[in-house]
């Protein structure tokens, strides 16, 4: 009785073609990684989210997320909520940064994104302006109904804004829809309290610059310090210039120092030489110095190097 | 054969110096620098995708006539390696940063990416001063020295006069220069010694508090008043706090409005670069300038290593001090000459 006789073919050994045939090969897929790079050629819905420009190794960092973009399947999930991104009217290049940015809209039902989309409509958002904030917040179709109204209704409150003045500004920053509402009061009472605007002011405010809105407490401070205290511009000409609020401060305080040192630092509108406050932020650093403070670029950065 | 991102990459190793501005702390400049190289080498075309073999059914010949699906062995390019899957191909640039500023100061800071790094080791090393220019104001005093920060007290500075503050300003610099002798562990009787201190080539050894090597008052205009100073192993609080001593002394009291470094070592404000260049082909440019500066720095470091040998560092000495040639002499005023070039220290008790 010798041991196991199983005769195993040897790999040299000589076989017909239809016996090679039927020789089943294991797929070679590792069962788990730590990357998405074995699975990208093997599986069809990989290949072609790379196609159409996702970052996949930008999700795979995310937990979990690699992991459910492996398990979804190309005609059962990915198409149809990428057809109906091309139906709301989505551009298909942007279809890739917003499928970076939320890849849960892959999961999220259909039927739930129709009826988020019949919702916004129904508050009379046109077409085009809910394909634009859903290229700005991709994030926008993934929160319910509920939250999208009371966001909405605050918002309307809030602001003492009319209805097409709110959809007017959401349609320009969607993601004030997405974010929580916290961080905006407080915004909203550092404005009317500490910096002491009057409600129209800030009315105004915030449809020119949205972003006031759901910008950093602390920089936002330290620039209206500046411009109202050092710069010594009055609340009334800060609320007909929001964009100052929004501009970097170091560029604010370099430029007005060397306006101030080359003596051509007015802002009152009633004087002579008056330079208004967007052209002190919004222009290019050669324009302002050739047509704002009529000196040479390199006198600018000379300057610069004396603060 | 290399691609233009590996080209790239081997430009950027050196020292440069950049213009740091006020309230910014050194840590976010060193990023935004570092994240600037990064954009502009990820941004250069990748590598053409590789190929890989695969099997796909394909219609047979025409010679068969039918359309019988066969496997067929074909080269198609492979998704594995796309910049999309694979991620972007440098993920870190090695930005060190040279004598570190606080978020109050502004001023010249030296920043070493790639191979520079080690040559800032050097520089740190290596006997240089840095210059600053100090702006001070009587008659308050606070907490932090500066400016800002809550006042403690108030008093008044009519009585402060210019001549009184040089008088405060000598005694000081006669006290530092004291204190410089001292931890230069030199016996001053010597001749080697005598003849170093008169060229102004006496250096700390090892471990030692702030010496100010030079000072002066470059502006009085009460009350505020700027001061120049050229110093070894200092910090900016020790600097703000030599303000508010000089208002000590004066009777009075003193804040410190400003504190701006004008020169580290080699590194001068005219070739720091400001806020607008720091893309990646400007920072190129000024390693490129920087390039025999650097050169220089890492000579001298190698060469300090190899102690005793003292004749061979004394060579070196003039041979450094006459490459370098005489740079603009602006701190003519002074009473210690500027250690703008990179000069050996002889080793204690050879002499």
């Amino acid at each position: 009785m010798g041991l196991d006789a199983v005769v195993r073919p040897s790999p040299l050994q000589e076989i017909s073609e239809e016996e090679a045939i039927q020789i089943q090969v294991p797929s070679a897929l590792p069962p788990d990684s730590f990357t998405l790079k074995p699975y990208v050629d093997q599986s069809e819905t990989l290949s072609k989210l790379v196609q159409l420009g996702v970052n996949l190794w930008e999700l795979e960092q995310r937990p979990n997320v690699g992991s459910m973009l492996v398990r979804l399947d190309f005609h059962a999930d990915v198409a149809p909520k990428l057809l109906f991104l091309k139906d709301l009217g989505v551009e298909e290049s942007k279809l890739g940064t917003i499928l970076t940015k939320n890849p849960f809209i892959l999961t999220e039902s259909l039927d739930n994104l129709e009826a988020r989309v019949s919702y916004l409509k129904t508050k009379k958002f046109s077409q085009e302006s809910v394909a634009v904030m859903v290229s700005k917040a991709p994030y926008l179709l993934n929160f319910s109904v509920e939250r999208l109204d009371n966001r909405l209704g605050f918002f309307q409150k809030q602001l003492g804004l009319s209805a097409e003045k709110t959809r007017n500004v959401v349609t320009r920053l969607p993601k004030l829809l997405c974010r929580s509402l916290e961080p905006i009061k407080e915004n909203l009472k550092v404005c009317e309290l500490e910096f002491g605007f009057r409600g129209n002011e800030i009315q105004h405010i915030v449809t020119t610059v949205p972003k006031v809105l759901i910008a950093n407490k602390r920089k936002l401070t330290q620039i209206f310090d500046f411009v109202h205290n050092t710069m010594d511009v009055p609340h009334s000409l800060i609320a007909k210039f929001p964009q100052v609020l929004n501009a970097k401060f170091l560029r604010i305080k370099e430029r007005h120092l060397f306006l101030e040192y080359l003596g051509r630092a007015q802002y009152q509108p009633s004087q002579p030489n008056y330079i208004s406050l967007d052209r002190l932020v919004f222009l290019p650093d050669d324009v302002f110095c050739s047509d704002v403070a009529l000196a040479t670029l390199e006198d600018f950065e000379r300057f610069q190097k004396t603060l | 054969m290399t691609t233009k991102a590996a080209r790239l990459f081997r430009r950027m190793d050196g020292l440069f110096a950049v213009y740091k501005p006020q309230g910014v702390h050194w840590k976010l400049i060193r990023d935004t620098i570092e994240s600037n190289l990064l954009k502009e080498l990820n941004s250069c075309p990748p590598p053409a995708p590789q190929l890989a073999v695969k099997f796909q059914l394909l219609s047979s010949g025409e010679n068969n006539g039918s359309k019988d699906l066969i496997l067929s062995p074909s080269m198609l390019p492979s998704l594995a390696n796309h910049p999309l899957v694979k991620g972007p191909q440098f993920h870190k640039v090695h930005v060190g940063v040279g004598h570190r500023l606080d978020a109050f100061s502004s001023g010249v800071l030296v920043l070493g990416v790639g191979k520079g790094n080690y040559v800032l080791e050097h520089l740190c090393k290596s006997h240089v001063t840095r210059d600053y220019t100090l702006e001070g104001e009587f008659g308050r005093a606070t907490d932090d020295f500066s400016h800002t920060t809550r006042v403690i007290e108030k008093t008044t500075y009519d009585h402060v006069t210019q001549d009184k503050l040089e008088r405060v300003l000598a005694m000081i610099q006669g006290a530092n220069q004291k204190a410089l002798i001292t931890y230069s562990q030199m016996d001053l009787r010597t001749q080697e010694a005598y003849e170093l201190a008169v060229k102004g080539l006496l250096y700390p050894h090892g471990k030692s508090p702030p010496i100010l090597t030079g000072l002066r008052c470059i502006h009085f205009n009460p009350p505020h008043f700027t001061l120049e100073v050229q110093c070894v192993n200092e910090t900016q609080k020790y600097l703000r706090k030599l303000i508010h001593e000089v208002g000590l002394e004066l009777r009075s009291s003193a804040v410190c409005s400003g504190v701006r470094r004008t020169r580290d070592g080699p590194f001068k404000a005219e070739n720091a670069l400001t806020r607008q260049h720091w893309t990646a082909d400007c920072i190129i440019q000024a390693i490129a300038h920087f390039r025999k500066t650097t050169r220089k720095i890492r000579k001298s470091g190698m060469y300090r290593q190899t102690d005793g040998q003292l004749n061979s560092s004394a060579k070196i000495q003039e041979q450094i001090r006459s490459e370098i040639g005489q740079s603009d002499q602006e701190h003519v005023e002074l009473t210690s000459p500027t250690f703008d070039r990179i000069v050996d220290r002889v080793a204690p008790g050879t002499g």
